[in-house]
């Protein structure tokens, strides 16, 4: 099973693993992080195959991507 | 397994950079590159001044900060006495192209073994956005606001044609960072930049188009594509000279 992780406190909610994403799985958390930004999180993370695209584009290395 | 992890050569810390600055990635793809070559005790770091004056607080390796515009010349000291070090220069558009260009044009032409980065963004992008050399034509900034016009303020310098004229340099490439292939690219790119002055002791010059989101005015994936569709006409990506 594949899973990304997201560093809530690097993420500065640029939306380019949101735009990305072939599955479209990012959306924009409700919840401020101390610098002030809406990180993003996954809506469904059963979906996501591990392709790590997010995280090869995300310019904030904010992104850890896990194949189980 | 872990399919992609942060590299241990970046130190951690927050990028300073504004939400979807392409300066991140190009680090990342440095400190994956050192990592991977596992040269990170032997490395030597030149910063510019601009927006990534900052890279020693990011890149966990021996770091000199330079004058505006003489990373070149600073890193030719630095390999000349010592040469076993792999030695870099990260330089953005108006410190490489605009107060440096002396010290860039003639450390080519002497082909010193170094490898140097060139963040091309089209803008100045620390002072808030005035025109750059690399600049485009039409492209609006705050003392170009109504579009880079060639009569009053000329033509773009294209750095890495300009350069592979020169005998000296061994490597001269432009890559992109406006997409997911190009980033893939500019990785293969970088790389080969490096082995260039550790196998070869040659110099290498590769030229990254990054974006601006702040200064262009634009959304980062905006910008991304940006790159990819206008950028490129006058600044083609390819291997300049190998």
């Amino acid at each position: 099973m594949a899973e990304v992780i997201i560093d809530r406190e690097r993420c500065k909610g640029c939306l380019l693993c949101v735009s990305f994403c072939p599955k479209q799985l990012f959306t924009l958390s409700d919840k401020l992080n101390s610098s002030g930004y809406y990180p993003v999180k996954i809506k469904e993370m059963k979906e996501c195959s591990g392709c790590a695209v997010c995280a090869t584009v995300c310019p904030d290395v904010a992104i850890t991507a896990v194949d189980r | 397994m872990r399919v992609f992890e942060r590299p241990k050569v970046l130190k951690d810390k927050v990028f300073h950079y504004c939400p979807g600055c392409t300066h991140g990635i190009v680090h990342r793809l440095v400190a994956e590159i050192i990592e991977e070559m596992d040269i990170r005790e032997r490395t030597v770091g030149v910063c510019p001044v601009g927006c990534a004056v900052l890279a020693y607080d990011y890149l966990d390796i021996d770091m000199q900060e330079a004058s505006h515009g003489r990373a070149p010349a600073v890193a030719t000291g630095i390999k000349r006495v010592l040469p076993d070090k792999v030695v870099f220069t990260y330089q953005g558009d108006g410190d490489l192209a605009a107060i440096g260009m002396t010290e860039t044009v003639h450390t080519a032409a002497r082909g010193e073994p170094l490898t140097v980065i060139f963040i091309n963004n089209a803008i100045y992008g620390m002072t808030n956005g005035q025109m750059a050399p690399t600049t485009l034509l039409g492209q609006r900034t705050q003392t170009t606001p109504y579009g880079r016009n060639a009569a009053k303020e000329g033509y773009p310098i294209k750095v890495c044609e300009m350069l592979a004229t020169l005998d000296g340099p061994s490597y001269i490439a432009r890559v992109s960072v406006g997409s997911y292939k190009s980033i893939l690219n500019a990785r293969k790119v970088l790389r080969e930049a490096f082995r260039r002055q550790i196998e070869e002791n040659a110099y290498a010059l590769v030229e990254v188009l990054s974006t601006c989101p702040t200064n262009w005015g634009m959304k980062p994936r905006d910008a991304m594509d940006w790159i990819e569709n206008e950028m490129q006409e006058t600044f083609p990506v390819g291997i300049f000279k190998e």
